[in-house]
């Protein structure tokens, strides 16, 4: 761990933002192609950031545990997570966030796996500068993030299943038995689909209809 | 079957197509099309007397033609709803003196030729797309003749001759003779796991499918010589190998390789020459009837829902869901799920697990009775609003309204804003702020990107639901391309402001790309329009600045595009390499004088 009071590379800290950066080695699926600990050490430097680590696994029970006691004790109040794509664990880091009282907005994430580590194996000079570029941008944009507040809507407790083969009436069949109502449409003028011309089907052998 | 149309909670809506989808998830109006039937459903007992006396004899589609039906029909004898319909462009029509037969003998009176088509809006929480496959037309596939020869069938056909409620009662005879045939072969991958016709992919079903033809076969005749030429038999399922087993220890031959030629014989058998690659010989079959294993293919409906709904497709054309592996049955558009062979080829048991995973998938999301957004919406900043009514023109959701007249400033309806940030980009008056993606967040990130080095990187703007997930593909697919290229999310290409690039390559970018869904996949219906229409603008004025216009490329990248992705790294890399060091200092001179 890197904890600084030194100097800053760059200044635009105008929230006086206290960011927290975790480097994720994902095992070694980041760590094989990216040098995480220099990554981390790279970004403790940064405006703004209050502390930066590497660390094995984010995402994990302890990994998570880490990250929100290190919220607490550094009164962190945004956070940079460099680990996979947001599109997979975004979700699980927001509620990490909001478990230890901080706006899940202010939650950022730099993609080290699938857009780094996994695309330029076996570079591991320009995977690690490019992991540090990427962090550096995670980091300006965390500045800049405002806390935002989800709204809640109506919902209308229905389904439309387009299409009456076996998925679609299995699927209508399942919903409308847990007292959802379906509106299935066909296109044909019977539902069965392919499935009711079928004559045995395997591997039980017995009859489709 | 029947369990669907007795279900109090199920609305059963056939001969029906959807053909307008709007809304989000929690709440979208779905509007149906349900075509007249002309024969009354609630009233019809299936009694039959109509069918009895209709004149117009028709190929039966059920039978795939290989039985009859009348032009007023049931669809087949187990259909749900059972009740008979009239095909109104093969009807003589009601006029008594052409025919009316139908309305004399029907006691209920149930046939009315005055239905007309209906349109139906209904209004749902979720979406489950079930859409199923097409069997493949093997009429392309000419070398096995099925368009040539009569004893040439497909899978299908095959399946209603075997069937005892088909046209022969389940006796398998040959169209040509109606005796039956003393031997049968089974050719495999028709229409998959094919460069040059069909797909490329495996569908899934064929292997399975025919060596339960063989034990039917077999069952019903056991001196039949049975043959099936194949290239892998995949009989990976749980008791599949067991029935692969029973087949060959039943006799069935089993001829590694495909028939180079089919030929017909004088007695109408077929000749087949293939090369035996078990054995590595050339060697000829006579069989007295072929049955040709056609693959699945996506449903003819899928592009236009893929179109209604912004969904995505894989490039063998089926639905791609939101991860292959921990979101298999979810779409990319919440509120959307995926079931069946809609998503890819699958059997009976696969279909229904992920039925019923799209069922629950449904229910979590709907349970609670609420919904909650992101409030990744528009904002507008009132003192900057000069009301010129650009942002209500370009906003694919018509979430903004703007009173031009009074000159009030616009007003965004959040509940129909999703989040495109189209009307930012388009705001020359900086007058309207994207929440979690404003100017400030993104120039922060291209600031921060070219800080060093800038003249060694590529600067990369994409989209989150389709070229941002490309380049994630890229990543599971472990696709090589080069390390600088760096890339700055957005949730749709229509928020890439002209200022972003501006700002890129006056921080000396070399080059830039803007890359999002394909013009027709949008995730936020069309707004990737204005993305062209912008990039289009930006070059034509770099042009003008003297700022060649190649270093500004645009490209339409699909989440399953992974390839497409990498390739596009490298093309953008060699471009990187002709733009020389003088050349970005005079961009960067040029753009900071302005």
């Amino acid at each position: 761990m890197t904890t600084s009071n030194v100097p800053k590379k760059s200044s635009g800290n105008e929230n006086n933002a206290r960011i927290g950066v975790y480097v994720c080695h994902c095992g070694l699926n980041i760590a094989q192609s990216v040098n995480c600990k220099q990554v981390a050490e790279g970004a403790a430097d940064t405006d703004g950031v209050v502390l930066s680590k590497d660390i094995p696994y984010a995402c994990s029970e302890p990994g998570q545990q880490q990250i929100k006691q290190d919220i607490l004790d550094n009164g962190l109040d945004r956070v940079v997570i460099a680990s996979c794509s947001p599109r997979l664990h975004e979700p699980t880091f927001k509620q990490m966030v909001q478990s230890v009282g901080l706006n899940p907005y202010m939650m950022e994430m730099a993609n080290l796996r699938e857009q780094c580590s996994w695309v330029h194996m076996n570079d591991i000079d320009n995977a690690t500068r490019k992991a540090e570029t990427l962090v550096d941008m995670a980091i300006s944009r965390a500045r800049h993030l405002q806390p935002l507040n989800e709204e809640t809507l109506p919902l209308t407790k229905k389904t439309l299943i387009i299409g009456g083969g076996v998925a679609g009436i299995q699927a209508a069949l399942d919903l409308a038995d847990s007292g959802y109502d379906v509106t299935l449409v066909e296109k044909q003028p019977s539902i069965g689909g392919i499935m009711a011309q079928l004559d045995k089907t395997f591997p039980t052998m017995d009859c489709s209809i | 079957m029947t369990d669907v149309g007795r279900h109090p909670r199920i609305k059963l809506l056939t001969l029906s197509e959807v053909v307008d989808v709007k809304g989000y998830v929690g709440n979208f109006d779905v509007k149906i099309i349900k075509r007249a039937k002309y024969v009354d459903e609630t009233a019809c007992t299936a009694c039959g007397e109509c069918a009895k006396v209709c004149p117009v004899v028709r190929p039966d589609e059920f039978n795939m033609g290989l039985a009859s039906r009348k032009a007023i029909y049931s669809p087949f004898p187990q259909a749900v709803p059972s009740s008979y319909l009239i095909n109104i462009k093969e009807c003589l029509g009601h006029n008594p003196a052409v025919c009316s037969k139908c309305i004399e003998v029907c006691d209920k009176k149930c046939i009315n030729f005055h239905m007309s088509d209906e349109e139906i809006v209904e209004h749902v929480g979720s979406i489950i797309v079930a859409t199923g496959l097409k069997p493949y037309d093997p009429t392309e596939l000419d070398e096995y003749g099925y368009t040539r020869f009569e004893n040439v069938l497909t899978s299908l056909e095959f399946e209603r001759l075997v069937n005892a409620g088909g046209p022969s009662q389940g006796s398998l005879v040959r169209p040509t003779d109606r005796t039956h045939p003393k031997s049968v072969g089974f050719i495999q991958c028709v229409g998959s796991r094919s460069s040059r016709k069909g797909g490329e992919y495996c569908s899934n079903i064929c292997c399975m499918n025919t060596i339960k033809s063989t034990l039917v076969l077999k069952e019903h005749y056991p001196d039949m010589e049975v043959k099936v030429f194949y290239i892998d038999i995949r009989a990976f399922g749980k008791g599949f190998e067991e029935l692969y087993t029973r087949s060959r220890k039943l006799g069935v031959q089993f001829i590694r390789g495909l028939p180079g030629s089919v030929e017909e014989t004088e007695n109408k058998s077929l000749r087949i020459a293939v090369e035996n690659s078990a054995t590595s010989s050339l060697e000829f079959h006579e069989l007295e009837m072929l049955v040709l294993a056609q693959g699945m293919q996506p449903a003819p409906s899928t592009q236009r829902l893929q179109e209604m709904m912004g969904l995505q497709l894989t490039p063998d054309g089926f639905y791609l869901e939101a991860h292959p592996k921990l979101q298999p049955v979810d779409a990319a558009t919440r509120g959307i799920f995926y079931a069946g062979c809609a998503e890819g080829p699958k059997d009976i048991k696969e279909s229904v697990t992920q039925a019923s995973a799209a069922a629950v998938r449904a229910i979590r999301l709907m349970h609670k009775g609420e919904i909650t957004t992101e409030p990744i919406t528009a904002e507008v900043i009132t003192e900057k609003c000069t009301s010129c009514g650009i942002c209500g023109q370009v906003c694919p959701y018509n979430a903004i309204t703007v009173d031009r007249k009074n000159k009030q400033p616009a007003v965004v309806n959040s509940a129909a804003c999703a989040g495109c940030g189209t009307c930012s980009a388009e705001c020359r008056f900086d007058a309207i702020s994207m929440n979690h993606y404003t100017d400030q967040q993104i120039i922060g990130q291209v600031d921060a990107m070219l800080e060093k080095a800038a003249d060694s990187k590529i600067l990369v703007f994409a989209c989150n639901w389709c070229s941002y997930a490309g380049a994630d593909y890229a990543g599971v697919s472990r696709l090589q391309y080069p390390a600088n290229a760096h890339l700055v999310r957005v949730m749709c290409s229509g928020r890439v402001d002209e200022k972003f690039i501006w700002e890129g390559f006056r921080q000396g970018a070399p080059v830039v790309l803007v890359s999002g869904c394909h013009i027709g996949d949008c995730h936020y219906i069309d707004a990737n329009h204005w993305t062209e229409k912008r990039v289009n603008r930006i070059r034509k004025k770099m042009s003008k600045l003297g700022i060649r216009p190649e270093r500004l490329q645009l490209e339409w990248i699909s989440a399953a595009e992974g390839i497409r992705f990498a390739e596009k790294m490298k093309e953008m890399e060699a471009i990187r390499q002709t733009v020389t060091g003088q050349e970005i200092a005079e961009t960067i001179e040029l753009l900071t004088n302005i």
